[in-house]
């Protein structure tokens, strides 16, 4: 940790404050949480790899940037349309461009009741009440966080999602996520809070996108509730550009017999992050949490996991998969926690990778701590190149080795991306990977 | 294995003599002070008469150490240890202070010995009855070293090595562990006070099991313990360490250092059955045993297999482990570790795949029971020269109980895409079925868990030599008494 890489953010910091130009600024618990923020992070710094939690990913090229603060932007990107991965048709569309909410390019307007969607500068201003019961109060265990910290203490704008009690909503709910910066390396760090009342289900997919050739830091944190009988399907598509620097920091928990499942598919960014941490405490709570990763040239992608098991009869499973090619590089950190008396848990992870070229690497930590003695637990990984039989049977039958290739890596990934429970979403993202392998360099 | 009622007899006779005549000589040799600084280096180093370079290098590691913090990263709690309230060099034993019979020995101890089926004057000498063992093992010893030398087998004390072999000690001492590895193997480099000391020839192969049983001079190698086993070209051998008896020790700090080296076509085996006592029921007392034990595969084809038994010590903290430089060579790793009571194991291997097609295994099995925690800790590294790599790895956890924990920390790191990775783990408690089976056909609950746990751990047991596979099974379910019910 230099601290050089601290002063920018400080003096950003101090600027902001006494401006007040930081939402919010005169709600205390508000002003009481970036303060602790700004100082808990001043103590952690960035992590370096001699962190356990940040073993295998260096941050020495994110804290070689300068970044500003993103402001609000007002001019036209030059985008005619916005990129939209259920199609422009379909489902409800909230757009955020740098971490700001752009009401002109969203479209929440045919919203079924029952589902909120504002945002988090709009909540603090109509329903300040309700941030100050919820942000910070979900997240559990942020103490070692730094990112989380600089969340705290910078946060604007972000997603603020209710959905009530019973309702459904058909429709997905996509959110976009546009980094778009040309001339100077911007940072944002975006907050959201989603809550699914009791007996709801929904279905939100995240997109992140940018366009532009600098840099850009996007630090999200998101916390999320889902309430007993609730059902919430949580998915997203990381497609930033290779200037980008993601890190994203989720905090859900899942009551009495809730269900919580994501999905996360990461093929942008030149480094990302994402750190969901999911406690499951509530009786026949169940989660998923599933991923998949393509990375090539420096990319660079950390999948670093916890599930908590808190109370009798709960059940996970996680796979993550994922393909390297160039001199792509990913970590798989994942670990399941039972709790002492948290009998009849039931929890599996599974983590493959496949290394397409010799100079990718993959670091795995699989990791079970486990208190009580009534469980199913396991693990599996592996890690290696595409097998030779099959390869050797398809060229065999007259297909080109490069086809061939795709044909098995494909298969390999759609194995996770079935996992997706809405099928045009399934489709959706199997596209993706398909039109990430297109674009091989092999 | 050794002591036969012959030899015990006359033992027992010319001691006894000893006593009848009062003719107890002062071998007691005076005793540094407590603690730990380079004067205390000094000493151990001028008692057992080495040679300059030995000096040097043992205050190299005291002075690198003091540099050095105790480690914090482990998943056990113990509390700090006062590294200067401690002796650094104990003078050898003497016979007035042991039980001058089996009925001096603390009962308990003598049951578990029952229960193993070891013979009567084998428990005497176990239990460091005044009949000396050391005695005892150099009749024994004697035929065997005779039959060793003959095939040119180096086989003695890490002191008489670096007496009588200076050359090979200077050349493989520290070659693996160096002695800047970590904080217990810096300690161990400047103060260790013997161990054993083991070299093959080329093309020899042992013609039977190494054991520091056998060896003159084991009794007392104290606390910090260096063992060096160098196999070249086209050797091999099997060495044991440890007993599957229970073993008492005043020492409560253990911290060993075990350097393999094997080169080209050689292949070493290294089994461990570690006893040692664990602290009582509520988890007072029992020894610390941090041990820095790693192999080197430097020559083509080699193999190094550790295989492990641990039941003892109240915390277990280590990681055998395999580098495989050369190309085609293996690595083994077979670990039983069980924890009852409020024991703790932070146990593992490493594989470090640097050399083309270099093969692993490893199996590990752990049991925890009562309030115990136990750890499996790995890394398995495949170096971007290391085409063909191949590892396997499986780690299953059984709990009996729900108060104690099980752990599985694996790291793998993959940097080749020949190579092939795969790991395995699963938690699960004993199968209530199988139990159930058990005690239906009319055996006892606790006869029915060792039945079970042994099954459960079969495949590691089978890997254990011959005479060792028996006791260590008979163990398994020793250690585990008191867990149910």
């Amino acid at each position: 940790m230099s601290e050089s890489a601290l002063q920018p953010f400080h003096e950003q910091y101090t600027a902001l404050t006494n401006a007040g130009s930081l939402p919010g600024s005169a709600l205390p618990w508000l002003s009481n949480l970036r303060e602790r923020g700004m100082t808990r992070f001043d103590e952690l710094g960035f992590p370096t790899p001699r962190v356990e939690k940040w073993k295998y990913t260096n941050l020495r090229a994110l804290e070689r940037q300068v970044f500003h603060p993103a402001t609000t932007m007002t001019a036209s990107l030059g985008l005619d349309r916005v990129p939209t991965l259920i199609g422009e048709q379909a489902g409800h569309r909230a757009v955020f461009v740098n971490g700001r909410f752009r009401a002109e390019m969203s479209s929440l307007g045919r919203l079924p009741k029952g589902a909120k969607v504002m945002s988090f500068a709009q909540a603090l201003e109509a329903e300040p009440n309700l941030l100050a019961e919820e942000i910070d109060q979900i997240a559990e265990g942020q103490d070692e966080q730094p990112f989380y910290h600089l969340n705290c203490a910078f946060m604007q704008d972000g997603l603020v999602l209710h959905v009530e009690e019973g309702a459904k909503i058909e429709e997905p709910i996509e959110v976009v996520y546009l980094a778009a910066a040309d001339d100077e390396s911007l940072a944002y760090h975006p907050r959201h809070l989603i809550v699914a009342g009791k007996n709801s289900e929904a279905t939100l997919v995240e997109h992140h996108v940018g366009i532009g050739e600098a840099n850009t830091l996007a630090n999200h944190v998101t916390e999320i509730r889902v309430e007993p009988g609730a059902k919430l399907h949580h998915y997203k598509l990381n497609a930033e550009t290779d200037a980008a620097f993601h890190v994203s920091t989720l905090h859900a928990r899942v009551q009495e017999n809730a269900f919580y499942d994501s999905f996360t598919l990461t093929t942008g960014g030149q480094l990302s992050r994402n750190e969901p941490h999911v406690k499951l405490e509530g009786s026949f709570a169940d989660a998923r949490l599933n991923g998949a990763y393509l990375q090539r040239g420096k990319q660079h992608c950390d999948n670093t996991t916890l599930i908590e098991h808190a109370v009798p009869d709960t059940h996970c499973r996680e796979i993550f998969k994922g393909a390297l090619e160039g001199k792509g590089r990913a970590v798989f950190a994942g670990k399941l926690h039972v709790y002492p008396d948290a009998q009849r848990t039931d929890g599996n992870q599974l983590s493959r990778c496949l290394l397409l070229s010799n100079q990718a690497e993959i670091d795995t930590k699989p990791e079970l701590e486990i208190y009580a003695d009534d469980v199913v637990c396991s693990h599996g990984c592996t890690a290696g190149e595409l097998e030779k039989d099959p390869l050797f049977y398809l060229r065999s039958r007259g297909i080109p080795f490069p086809v061939a290739r795709r044909m098995m890596v494909e298969s390999f990934l759609a194995e996770v991306v079935q996992e997706i429970t809405t099928e045009d979403l399934r489709q959706a993202f199997l596209d993706r990977v398909t039109d990430w392998l297109s674009r091989s360099e092999q | 294995m050794g002591a036969t009622a012959e030899t015990v007899e006359q033992v027992q006779e010319v001691t006894g003599q000893k006593y009848k005549y009062g003719f107890v000589t002062e071998i007691d040799e005076e005793r540094p002070p407590k603690g730990l600084n380079e004067d205390i280096i000094r000493f151990i180093s001028q008692k057992k008469e080495e040679p300059e370079w030995m000096l040097e290098w043992r205050l190299k590691a005291y002075r690198h150490w003091l540099t050095m913090k105790h480690p914090s990263w482990q998943k056990c709690s113990i509390p700090p240890i006062d590294f200067q309230d401690a002796y650094y060099y104990a003078a050898p034993k003497q016979d007035k202070d042991r039980p001058q019979s089996l009925d001096d020995v603390d009962p308990k101890l003598l049951e578990t010995y029952e229960k193993l089926g070891i013979p009567l004057q084998e428990q005497e000498m176990l239990a460091g009855v005044a009949v000396d063992a050391v005695f005892d093992s150099v009749s024994v010893a004697t035929t065997y070293k005779a039959k060793l030398e003959e095939q040119g087998i180096i086989f003695c004390s890490m002191s008489e090595a670096i007496h009588n072999h200076p050359d090979l000690v200077k050349q493989y001492l520290g070659s693996v562990v160096p002695y800047s590895d970590n904080f217990f193997a810096t300690l161990n480099s400047a103060v260790f006070t013997d161990g054993s000391f083991v070299y093959i020839p080329k093309g020899v192969k042992c013609p039977m099991e190494l054991s520091t049983y056998f060896r003159i001079n084991a009794e007392n190698t104290g606390q910090f313990e260096r063992t060096l086993i160098i196999a070249e070209e086209g050797s091999s051998v099997s060495y044991l360490e440890g007993c599957t008896a229970p073993q008492r020790d005043e020492n409560q700090l253990h911290a060993a250092v075990v350097e393999l080296v094997a080169l080209d076509n050689a292949e070493i085996k290294y089994s461990t059955v570690q006893n040692w006592f664990p602290g009582d029921e509520n988890g007072v007392g029992g020894i610390y045993n941090f041990v820095t034990k790693r192999g080197a595969c430097r020559g083509d084809n080699s193999k190094i297999a550790w295989t492990q038994v641990e039941t003892g010590s109240a915390v277990t903290w280590k990681y055998p482990s395999c580098i495989l430089q050369g190309d085609n060579s293996v690595g083994e790793f077979y670990s039983i570790a069980i924890t009852n009571n409020y024991q703790q194991a932070d146990t593992g291997t490493k594989m470090i795949h640097l050399g083309k097609n270099t093969k692993s295994r490893i199996v590990s099995k752990g049991i925890s029971a009562g309030h115990a925690d136990q750890t499996y800790r790995g890394l398995v590294r495949v170096s971007p020269k290391a085409d063909g790599a191949h590892n396997f790895t499986q780690c299953d956890s059984l709990l009996i109980g729900d108060t104690c924990g099980a752990h599985t920390v694996p790291y793998i790191e993959s940097r080749n895409n020949q190579a092939r990775v795969e790991h395995e783990a699963t938690t699960s408690k004993i199968s209530e079925d199988q139990l159930f089976y058990c005690r239906q056909r009319g055996i006892s609950e606790e006869d029915a868990v060792a039945l079970v746990v042994n099954g459960f751990c079969r495949e590691v047991l089978q890997q254990l030599p011959m005479e060792f596979a028996v006791e260590a099974q008979k163990l398994v379910g020793i250690s585990l008494e008191g867990s149910v019910g």
